[in-house]
């Protein structure tokens, strides 16, 4: 426990990513509808930041604004200090799913950002990427041949390419089995902590969240604010059945309205 | 046969044949029962085949036909789909021409015939230009929904990694639409075949058209007549046949399945 909190102390103070006073409104047949509301946030270099809430609550919405695909109506995301004025592949979002070209194959999909790069590059680092997914022996297949939990593999292979500073899920596993889910979950805390990227995760699920996250983000339901930011504190590899895994599951519960009550 | 079972190869080429077999039966029995003089029985349409292939006729026809077809629908597609493209592209652009394509589209190519005259007199140039016609706004109306079906998250995912307008069209747009592309193109091939024949009936001398029109002119050869349909049937499923392969390659495949 005081081993994570002497790292988050020894992070440098300015984030990386910051949103300031964030708020959102859509107009509907006439009428405004506050989707987000006087949203602030802070994340650390480095840090993976899950974000949790009820349904419907805006927190695709808030991603999407911090990647930069909506501007928001009011307030400023930063990243490194500079405004986020759109979509830029130094920051790249992984959609829940069909987030993969499936007319491309494995390799053409890992390598899809880098056609800069010269060819002996781009083929080091595809295969670099397709060896972290364990994708290795589906190079040249299609997306179509591959199984849910596998494509998910692929389009975060396909964001890190690119070698990003911050990676954007949307719910990335929601669409998976539980099995495979929890599998993916174990893949993504790996690769995250050998590429060390700062990770903004949006999910429905409680336990994904205290199992993955350095801190969750609580927003409430519409129009969202931030409701709590809860630090969970135990290293990784994480005991899901430790008291305090238990104990910081619940408490998030309590946040959202579905604490026990005997 | 049960249905959850692949039927076997000889019984995927047995039964169709045995309908055939069928057919051919119904029409030569009808022939002799009726003892008409005019519609001429299976056989006679088979010598009258064997004919137009001695005569060296038939094979210069169908390359006539053929080139005819491919010269209109050619066209269409080198002007069709950066058209129908840039349509879906820019929904504003589609929303000005977007009426225009509607009245055009209902008109018959047929219709077209007395002007496609007046344009381009006797000859080669109206009938592949009722072709073109034909051909045109299927695939531009293809393009245009085609585009606009791509899942808005392939766009965005594009984006993310930088491309430009330009860029995202070229490596996200157009192939997130070519299956659905590649549907209407099979589509305008389709009619273009059935309407290079009505083409070739008026403005020309050669072609399957010709030959079918020109058989019953000249001494009322009906059997020359059926003999130049059943050619016309056969090269419109072989065109339709080899389009079909388009759809089995890799990066197009995956939208001609029910699972992506």
């Amino acid at each position: 426990m005081s081993l994570t909190e002497v790292v988050i102390a020894s992070r440098p103070v300015e984030g990386k990513l910051r949103a300031e006073h964030l708020g959102m409104v859509f107009e509907r047949d006439g009428t405004s509808m506050s989707v987000l509301e006087d949203i602030t946030l802070d994340v650390a270099d480095g840090e993976f930041i899950c974000l949790v809430g009820p349904s419907g609550c805006g927190k695709s919405t808030l991603l999407n604004a911090l990647a930069g695909f909506v501007a928001p109506t009011s307030g400023t995301v930063t990243v490194d200090g500079e405004v986020v004025a759109g979509p830029d592949p130094r920051r790249i979002l992984v959609f829940q799913e069909r987030g993969v070209f499936p007319w491309l194959t494995v390799e053409g999909n890992i390598g899809f950002g880098l056609s800069e790069m010269s060819r002996t590059e781009r083929k080091k680092r595809i295969a670099h990427y397709v060896q972290m997914v364990r994708l290795q022996g589906f190079e040249n297949s299609y997306p179509s041949d591959l199984s849910g939990g596998m494509k998910q593999r692929l389009q975060v292979a396909r964001a890190l390419a690119v070698n990003p500073d911050i990676l954007y899920l949307d719910e990335p596993f929601g669409a998976l089995d539980s099995i495979t889910r929890v599998i993916m979950r174990g893949e993504l805390l790996r690769i995250w902590q050998t590429e060390r990227r700062t990770i903004f995760f949006v999910t429905h699920d409680i336990d994904e969240a205290v199992q993955l996250a350095d801190r969750v983000v609580v927003l409430s339901s519409r129009p969202a604010r931030v409701q709590d930011v809860l630090s969970i504190d135990i290293p990784h590899p994480r005991n899901i059945s430790s008291p305090r895994y238990l104990q910081l599951r619940d408490d998030l519960l309590k946040q959202i309205g579905l604490a026990y009550t005997p | 046969m049960n249905s959850l079972t692949k039927p076997r190869t000889w019984e995927k080429l047995f039964w169709p044949f045995v309908t055939a077999a069928l057919l051919l039966a119904l029409w030569h029995y009808s022939v002799l029962w009726t003892g008409t003089k005019v519609f001429p029985s299976p056989l006679s349409v088979k010598r009258g085949l064997v004919e137009l292939i001695h005569k060296n006729v038939l094979w210069r026809d169908i390359g006539d036909s053929l080139r005819r077809v491919a010269l209109g629908f050619g066209m269409a597609v080198i002007i069709g789909i950066p058209l129908g493209l840039t349509l879906g592209w820019y929904p504003a652009a589609n929303q000005v021409v977007n009426p225009v394509l509607q009245i055009l589209r209902p008109i018959s190519p047929i219709a077209w015939i007395p002007v496609a005259i007046v344009f381009f007199g006797i000859g080669d140039l109206p009938a592949i230009f009722l072709v073109f016609l034909s051909a045109f706004f299927p695939i531009v109306v293809a393009c245009v929904s085609g585009v606009s079906s791509v899942p808005s998250i392939f766009r965005r995912a594009g984006r993310n990694f930088g491309l430009s307008p330009l860029q995202l069209l070229a490596r996200v747009v157009f192939p997130a639409a070519l299956p659905q592309i590649l549907i209407g193109l099979r589509i305008a091939l389709g009619i273009a075949w059935l309407v290079v024949v009505a083409g070739e009936m008026i403005a020309v001398d050669s072609g399957l058209g010709y030959l079918v029109i020109d058989s019953r002119n000249s001494g009322k050869r009906y059997d020359l007549v059926v003999a130049a349909m059943l050619v016309i049937g056969v090269m419109g499923l072989a065109l339709d046949i080899i389009f079909r392969r388009l759809e089995k390659i890799p990066s197009i495949r995956w939208g001609f399945r029910d699972a992506s």
